[in-house]
């Protein structure tokens, strides 16, 4: 057992003791990161801190059945994901998806690529040393239709695996790779745009 | 195989889930093929690039802290 993984246990235990201090060294240690998934997700602040204390309230009691298999972080990290994705879930939506069709790649009969892409990816090296490069990004998976965008921000951003994307969205591990393909071709073709004429 | 296939063989790819056979045939594809290898790239640096955008925590706001402790009479 590492140490890490020893504090961790050891807090898991101050926590079930109802150790008052253990709480308030759990949310204050935890809540910067799940805030940020928060936000990625919900790009709303006050929902994306409706979502941290509900995650944390729904953790508390469910901290007896904690079984320890995974981190406490990533545990609690689990339990606000999907409390976000209801929260999103619940927001009235008109009907989904425009197509993504014209940001995919193009290809010929013959099955070749009907145009040549253009290799950007050293030019996007340099230019995310800016910082309003980074801003333009994330308007660029903004831009994204939501199941779309979803499929990054948890595949990409948040390193969740398809088998848990897919879980918690109950849809097949196929569905899940098959939008986050899409989604990051049609990503890939906007960044194209951004980067692909730098030198 | 065409670069249709081969281009969608990428995720598969890149989660290490595709078929030895395949996987064999696509590095293969890539050998000779530089728009794929060029597509793949930036794929590839598509997914870092948007990982490195989000990679900041905000700071948290103090009177969340406060509401979460309280809710469990902390």
């Amino acid at each position: 057992m590492t140490s890490v993984d020893e504090d961790d246990a050891a807090l898991v235990g101050r926590l079930l003791a109802g150790e008052n201090a253990a709480f308030e060294q759990l949310v204050r240690t935890t809540s910067g990161k799940l805030l940020a998934t928060a936000r990625r997700i919900l790009r709303n602040d006050e929902e994306a801190r409706d979502a941290v204390q509900g995650a944390f309230i729904r953790a508390f009691q469910s901290l007896p059945r904690f079984r320890r298999e995974s981190r406490l972080s990533t545990w609690l990290h689990r339990i606000l994901v999907n409390e976000a994705l209801m929260k999103l879930r619940a927001r009235s939506r008109g009907p989904e998806e425009e197509s993504l069709e014209p940001l995919l790649p193009a290809f010929a009969e013959d099955g070749h690529h009907r145009r040549e892409p253009v290799d950007w990816s050293e030019s996007a090296e340099t230019a995310l040393e800016r910082a309003e490069t980074a801003g333009r990004v994330r308007a660029a998976i903004d831009s994204l239709p939501e199941s779309y965008r979803n499929a990054i921000v948890l595949r990409d951003i948040e390193e969740m695996s398809i088998a848990e994307i897919a879980e918690m969205l109950h849809v097949s591990d196929n569905v899940v790779k098959v939008r986050l393909h899409r989604a990051r071709q049609a990503l890939r073709t906007l960044l194209e745009r951004e980067f692909g004429g730098m030198k | 195989m065409t670069c249709r296939e081969a281009v969608e063989f990428i995720t598969d790819y890149l989660e290490g889930t595709l078929p030895a056979a395949t996987r064999l045939e696509f590095e293969r594809h890539l050998a000779v093929c530089i728009a794929c290898v060029a597509y793949l790239r930036t794929y590839e640096q598509t997914i870092r690039v948007a990982a490195a955008s989000m990679a900041a925590d905000p700071p948290v706001p103090e009177e969340m802290v406060r509401a979460i402790l309280a809710s469990r009479g902390v």
